[in-house]
């Protein structure tokens, strides 16, 4: 089913006369990731405690795959209960063991999960394209090379804490609780695991309920590499499993990756307590275009930016900023390079763009669309023929949008970008920052001065000068503004996890 | 207006007597020798101008000082209306303050070490008067945490700062940025050191402050500002308003242009619903237990890099290689 687009087919919108059109020529044949090595279990249950157990809700729920809408795996639902025991356990392992073993050890188990990430790392690529729609090719050489990366990249910090705070004394917390969010499922647990281990704490996470398939075969490499039982537990489950994580008296540290709404309701629960709060909540990035760019480089970025992941990131360029004069060339060259644009079976290593996690998400991008068109910005989607299974959009741009429309405003987390324009580098930082987010932008030109000074000027966490959506463990990540706050990645990622004394 | 516990006017009812049946009329009173002295009316530390609050309104303030002339001061009682005022001032003197060199802030920084310390019989005496019990070593330690800020205003983004080693065509380093406007509530005691140990650190990483003084003696707290006023600290930069603090902290709180918030409160209650009220717009709220005094004059405990670092951003820029 590796469906790619069909390009001057009969039920294909007539082209523009300038657009390319490559006939059959297009078409590639399906290149599908065996899947037949992998073993998904019928039913998983709660790690805790360096067990396997059975919820004491008795409740599962079931992990569906969106490319097909077929059911992968039944999974349990923590309850409060469960999350207590979780919580147990880790404070327990946090006196027992984890705080007893000396810092160099305690890296030696983080190297551990680092190089059986490595050694699974097909295996977990496949599942996590199986279970969030991703196309193999992202999960293959983007999210499971750095999630085991930033692995190998805390582990080493744990015996050089000392280092890294300048003279001052860094202790652990004690107990992280972790909430992540579907749309990079192991590598954001890896995000919030590794750093929180190589700090000494003991850890609760829960996956989302749309993917908690990675995380579940992480807890397994988790176990298999030996860890002293119950320094990381897995429980799975929706929103008021997060909850319970969120007010358990025990727990001394909250972390969070997800919606910004999602975020201010964690804040507000934890006002009063003594917990430490981490939040890396949502985004509308500017990806600003200078004249002076390089063209054709600039409209792969702004693909890249917008449709990674099916722009299901948070960091997202989901609003591109082009200065005037360009942006007609750039429209025109953004509508043909989508066109090429391969949409379908996340297992083909041809696909660029894969499935919409869950069901609910599509019709949240569907909304927002349709507030698109009706708000009168101008909409342009992709030819492609998608899959009649499974949860689909293709690629999407508005021109003609304004700033006070809601697609310029709200979080889509979808494939769709909406263009507004700027005639100087003011109104580009103007309207850049004229958001409650404050995450990430992006800046092209071919004046390397400029983007010092774009930048400087830019209220984002992370600027990106031509390029766009570059991560790694040694770099920090993480919002100003409603985006957030606290920083994932480098040195000072580790300041979520520790008291400084 | 209710009347705080340490005012001194009498309650006019219950003092009410018969007059003397003899002897004067007037009450006794002793010529003064001195001349008779000009009272100081007390204002807020707004956009570098001293001011009344918008609504008027006005809280007193007894000594605790015996013959102290005059006994009972009125101070502005801050309202919502000064609480915006204020947020807008220095969320306008921002971008100034932060494009400044951070030499030329710690200039500024130590300007302020030196007019405190050629103020300081009057920081002593006003400290005197609002009941502190140490006021010497209280105005000696806020002076040298002006010294110490003052040195670190060039040295913090060294520190905090990093290049980060990834792969590919990229120069990538994360770097430290002011946060934009911060509130802070200042802890009843000490009432100077409290302030300056509290406003200096966030000014000192290009932060612009509303603070709310100490409701205990905000007197001194003018004072303070009076030095501020002084140090060619640009007008905006820091804004001190007086007034109660349950009432203006969630106001703070929930100001959409406040970015960030420490507040030093006994009350849990009120910590409690600074962090709540925060929560709407995904501030960066610290709410602490206030210190007791010996830990406000160590340098250990009362000042440091973290104080600055509480209210920065770490900005990460993935800039270009190639030719």
């Amino acid at each position: 089913m590796s469906q790619s687009l069909t390009k001057g087919s009969a039920d294909v919108a007539a082209p523009a006369s300038h657009a390319l059109d490559f006939g059959r020529a297009w078409e590639y044949a399906p290149s599908v990731e065996a899947a037949d090595h992998v073993q998904i279990d019928p039913r998983y249950g709660l790690f805790i405690g360096g067990r396997w157990v059975s919820p004491r809700s008795g409740k599962y729920f079931q992990t569906v795959n969106p490319a097909t809408e077929q059911v992968l795996a039944e999974v349990a639902e923590a309850n409060a209960q469960d999350v207590d025991d979780a919580v147990r356990a880790a404070r327990e392992a946090y006196d027992r063991y984890w705080s007893k073993l000396k810092p160099a050890e305690r890296a030696k188990y983080i190297f551990r999960i680092a190089r059986a990430m490595q050694e699974k790392a097909r295996e977990l690529a496949i599942v996590e394209s199986m279970d969030g729609g991703k196309p193999i090719k992202e999960s293959r050489d983007f999210d499971v090379p750095v999630a085991s990366a930033h692995f190998f990249y805390y582990a080493g910090w744990a015996d050089k804490l000392a280092y890294a705070f300048h003279g001052r004394t860094p202790r652990p917390l004690g107990v992280a609780g972790q909430i992540i969010p579907w749309n990079f499922p192991l590598l954001m647990a890896a995000w919030k695991i590794a750093p929180a281990l190589a700090c000494g704490n003991t850890v609760v996470l829960k996956p989302a309920e749309t993917t908690p398939l990675t995380a579940l075969l992480l807890a397994k490499i988790i176990e298999e590499a030996e860890l002293p039982p119950g320094v990381v537990n897995i429980v799975t489950g929706a929103g008021e499993t997060g909850s319970a994580i969120v007010n358990h008296p025990d727990v001394n540290k909250i972390a969070f990756t997800g919606s910004t709404g999602v975020g201010k309701k964690i804040q507000k629960a934890i006002a009063g307590s003594t917990k430490r709060l981490t939040l890396e909540l949502g985004g509308k990035a500017a990806n600003i275009v200078f004249g002076d760019a390089s063209i054709d480089q600039a409209v792969d970025g702004i693909v890249n930016g917008i449709f990674f992941n099916q722009g299901h990131v948070c960091c997202a360029g989901s609003r591109l900023l082009v200065e005037e004069g360009i942006h007609d060339v750039i429209v025109r060259k953004l509508k043909d390079r989508m066109q090429s644009l391969r949409v379908g079976d996340p297992l083909d290593k041809n696909t660029d763009v894969g499935a919409i996690n869950s069901r609910a998400q599509l019709e949240r991008i569907r909304e927002l669309v349709k507030a698109g068109e009706e708000e009168g910005a101008e909409r342009f989607t992709m030819n492609a023929k998608l899959p009649e299974k499974g949860y689909w959009f293709a690629p999407t741009i508005f021109t003609g949008a304004s700033q006070a429309n809601r697609i310029a405003r709200e979080e889509i987390f979808g494939p769709v970008l909406t263009i507004l324009t700027f005639r100087t580098p003011d109104e580009a930082i103007e309207k850049a920052n004229n958001t409650m987010y404050g995450l990430s932008a992006g800046v092209w030109t071919d004046k390397g001065s400029k983007i010092f000074h774009m930048a400087t000027k830019l209220k984002a966490g992370v600027v990106w000068g031509n390029t766009f959506n570059k991560f790694d463990p040694s770099s920090p990540f993480g919002g100003f503004k409603e985006s957030g706050f606290g920083r994932e990645g480098g040195r000072q990622g580790l300041a979520a996890y520790v008291e400084v004394v | 207006m209710a009347s705080e516990k340490k005012t001194a006017v009498a309650d006019p009812v219950a003092s009410t007597k018969a007059l003397p049946a003899e002897g004067p009329l007037v009450k006794e009173w002793t010529t003064r020798k001195e001349r008779v002295s000009i009272a100081k009316a007390y204002k807020m530390y707004v956009g570098g101008a001293f001011v009344r609050s918008e609504s008027g309104r006005y809280f007193q303030v007894a000594s605790t000082e015996a013959n102290a002339d005059p006994e009972t001061v009125n101070v502005p009682r801050g309202s919502r209306k000064d609480i915006r005022d204020a947020v807008l001032t220095a969320k306008n003197a921002g971008a100034g303050w932060e494009k400044r060199s951070a030499f030329n802030r710690g200039q500024i920084l130590y300007r302020l070490a030196e007019v405190m310390e050629a103020r300081r019989p009057e920081l002593v005496a006003s400290l005197v008067r609002g009941g502190a019990t140490d006021a010497e070593a209280e105005v000696e330690a806020a002076i040298d945490r002006a010294v110490f800020y003052a040195g670190f205003a060039d040295k913090y983004f060294s520190l905090l700062a990093s290049q980060n080693p990834v792969p590919g065509p990229h120069f990538t380093f994360s770097v430290p940025e002011a946060m934009g406007v911060v509130g802070v509530i200042a802890p009843d005691k000490p009432a100077l050191l409290g302030l300056v140990s509290t406003v200096l650190p966030v000014i000192t990483g290009g932060n612009t402050v509303v603070a709310l003084a100490s409701s205990v003696d905000p007197r001194t707290a003018i004072v303070f500002c009076e030095c501020l006023a002084t140090s060619d600290l640009p007008g905006g930069v820091v804004n001190v308003l007086t007034g109660n603090a349950k009432e203006l902290s969630p106001h703070i709180a929930k100001h959409r242009e406040v970015n960030g918030i420490d507040a030093w409160v006994v009350d849990a209650d009120l910590r409690k619903a600074v962090e709540a009220d925060g929560s709407d717009s995904v501030k960066r709220v610290t709410t602490h237990v206030p210190m007791d005094a010996e830990a406000w004059l160590d340098a250990d405990r009362g000042q440091g890099l973290g104080w600055i670092e509480r209210f920065l951003e770490t900005k990460t820029i993935w800039h270009p290689v190639g030719v």
